[in-house]
Parts: C-alpha cells; sequence; structure tokens
C-alpha cells in the first residue's frame, strides 16, 4: 500500500523550540492523515508542540552535483560572521 | 465512599446501602470497555496495513490501557475488598467482566476495527463530556483526562470512516457491512439499567437516555459524510455490561490473562 501512499516530510517544533525542524518523513494518502501519522509515529514521547507536514515532491531542493559552486564561495568570506560586533544583552534569541 | 463524593445525596434514601455496590459498577463498566478495547486494539500491532496504522492502532491501545488502570484501580478501591487493577484485570472471568458487548467483538479486517473504534470513539466522547460534570470528582478528573485522548480517537476513526466509506467500491461494501454486522450491539450503549438510573439519580454519571439522541446525531451527520447507510434500528439482546457476553470475551481473555493464570503474581 505504501507505494499507493505519496510520501511526506515531517517538521516538528520542540516545546522549547523557535522553528520547525525536519525529524523524518512518512507515508500518507492525504493531507489530514500525515497530520495523524506524524502526530503518531514523531510526537510520542512529547517532542512536540507544532506539526507541519509536506509533500516531498513539493520541495525542491539544490542539486549535489551543484555543491562547490553554490556552497564553496562562502568560504573564504569570514568578514560575513557577525562574530566582529558586541552583542547588547537586551537581545535574545540571537 | 463519602471521602470521594462528598456527603450522602438525597437520592441515596433508603437505598443507600445499594449505593457503593453501584457506584463500584459503574466505574468497573467504564474501565472494562476501555480494557477490553485496548486489548482488542493491541491484537493489531505487527499486523497493521502500514507502519504507520500500526503505531496509530498501538497509540490508542495504550490510551485505552491507561484508562482502564485509572477506572479499576478507583473500582478496586470502591469495592474494598483489596483488589488492584492487575486482579481486576487479570484475575476475573469473562461472567464478571462488565465491558460493553460492542468492545469485545474481534476485530476482522481494519477497516471493521475502525468502525468498531468509530461507534465506541462517539459512545466515550458523549460519556466523558457528561462525567466532567460528575459528582464524585475523581471520576470527573478521570474523565477530563481520557477526554483529551478521546477526542484524537475520534478524530482519527472518523477520518478513516469517511476515507474507507467514500473511498474505492471494495472499501464502501467491506466497512458497510462491518457497520451493518456491528450496528447490532449498539443499542446497548445508551440504554439505561437499574445501576446506571441509580448512577444518574446520584449526580454520579450523566443521564444515558439524555446522551443517546446526541450520539445518534453525530452518528448520522458522520455516514453521511462516508456515504453509508445507517442500519435498521435493532432489538436489544446484549447485556455485556451485566456479564452476558459473547463467545469472543472468553477466547480474548484466555490469552489476555494466560500469563498471570499460569504464573500467578508473576512481575517483569
Amino acid at each position: 500500500m505504501s507505494e499507493d501512499w505519496p510520501l511526506f516530510e515531517v517538521f516538528i517544533r520542540s516545546r522549547s523550540g523557535l522553528e520547525h525542524k525536519h525529524v523524518g518523513s512518512l507515508h500518507a494518502a492525504d493531507a489530514r492523515m500525515a497530520i495523524e501519522h506524524a502526530r503518531d509515529v514523531y510526537t510520542r514521547r512529547q517532542e512536540g508542540v507544532s506539526i507541519w507536514v509536506v509533500r516531498s515532491a513539493d520541495l525542491i531542493a539544490s542539486d549535489p552535483q551543484e555543491a562547490e559552486s553554490l556552497f564553496e564561495p562562502a568560504r573564504d568570506k569570514v568578514y560575513r560572521h557577525p562574530t566582529f560586533y558586541a552583542i547588547p544583552e537586551e537581545v535574545k534569541n540571537l | 465512599m463519602n471521602a470521594v463524593s462528598g456527603a450522602a445525596s438525597p437520592a441515596d434514601g433508603e437505598h443507600g446501602a445499594m449505593r457503593p455496590e453501584a457506584h463500584f459498577r459503574c466505574v468497573l463498566r467504564l474501565g472494562d470497555t476501555s480494557l477490553v478495547l485496548g486489548q482488542r486494539l493491541s491484537e493489531w500491532i505487527g499486523h497493521a496495513p502500514e507502519l504507520e496504522e500500526d503505531l496509530a492502532l498501538a497509540n490508542l491501545a495504550l490510551d485505552l490501557i491507561g484508562q482502564a488502570r485509572l477506572l479499576l484501580a478507583y473500582a478496586g478501591e470502591l469495592e474494598g475488598h483489596g483488589r488492584d487493577e492487575d486482579a481486576l484485570a487479570f484475575l476475573r472471568d469473562a461472567t464478571e467482566f462488565t465491558n460493553l458487548t460492542l468492545a469485545e467483538q474481534p476485530n476482522g479486517d481494519f477497516g471493521h476495527t475502525l468502525v468498531r473504534q468509530w461507534l465506541l470513539d462517539s459512545w466515550q466522547l458523549e460519556i466523558y463530556q457528561g462525567l466532567i460534570a460528575s459528582t464524585d470528582a475523581r471520576l470527573a478528573a478521570i474523565a477530563a483526562k481520557a477526554l483529551k485522548e478521546t477526542r484524537y480517537h475520534y478524530r482519527f476513526s472518523s477520518g478513516w470512516l469517511v476515507r474507507l466509506g467514500d473511498g474505492t467500491e471494495e472499501s464502501h461494501l467491506r466497512v458497510q457491512g462491518a457497520l451493518d454486522h456491528l450496528w447490532r450491539f449498539t443499542p446497548e450503549l445508551f440504554a439505561p439499567d437499574d445501576i446506571d438510573e441509580r448512577m444518574q439519580a446520584a449526580g454520579v454519571a450523566p443521564s444515558l437516555a439524555e446522551l443517546g439522541p446526541q450520539w445518534s446525531r453525530r452518528i448520522d451527520a458522520d455516514l453521511a459524510a462516508a456515504t453509508l447507510q445507517r442500519p435498521a434500528a435493532q432489538p436489544y439482546p446484549w447485556h455485556g455490561k451485566r456479564g452476558v457476553h459473547t463467545e469472543h470475551l472468553g477466547h480474548m481473555l484466555g490469552e489476555m490473562q494466560y500469563l498471570q493464570r499460569a504464573y500467578p503474581g508473576a512481575r517483569w
């Protein structure tokens, strides 16, 4: 049956987290079922308070073959890191 | 019992002496239905059509067995004979079980299991909702916890009912067949007997006669969405909650209780 059901990617936001993180994938017949499956498979141990699912086919990914041209050029540009600034104490979650 | 539910209510009247027994029976019935249904669902583990459904059914089973533990532990205290939840679950015979007859029916195929689940989830929704207002604070607290679980169970089973009923020709035929078969056990769900009436009068349990029509409306709405036909009304010959069961319960208990019967007191 799995071959008939599309694959969904699952993203969970943990209780303490601010953003949804990719946790895995699963098969489901429709979006509602995907949320239920994600709840049953990935939040059994109170891992999260919010779930996103998206059809894997709808994700557009970068091509690993292009990794060099996409990511290598950033390697020698350390000045882009904000490590040269003093962070005010009031600023949280940076 | 007064420590639990406050001073005896006027409704006790001259039958006050009967009330602890009825209170025990009332809680025991709820616990038995959850336990038997949870055990039935757990039979699916390793056999469900999908890995994800396997986990989903196991989650439902664990919720139900958790409810059964709370309810049976409380029933044991109300009875006052020193029986804990394990003694009530594993050391009673079928005729002493007081679950609804519907809960003990065999799983059949996946659609059959889901129809049974949906009928009982929607029953539990009404019952737990009503029990939140119980004069018995402990029972109300158990119901409040169980209701959150039950809302998810109902979401899950009603979703599948629509998916299968309004699915393929084959899936439609199968769930309609399951519904036609299981419908005969539904009159028991909201048919009050003397214990129910006594508990209702004492404010411990909700009025089954009032909850029945609400359940019926929910059932009709879901059946319409699932393009399924409500079967004709059935006579009411089933009395699981009085200990009169179909042959299936004994077989199920044989497996469930085997270890404690063969090795009394075994722990791990």
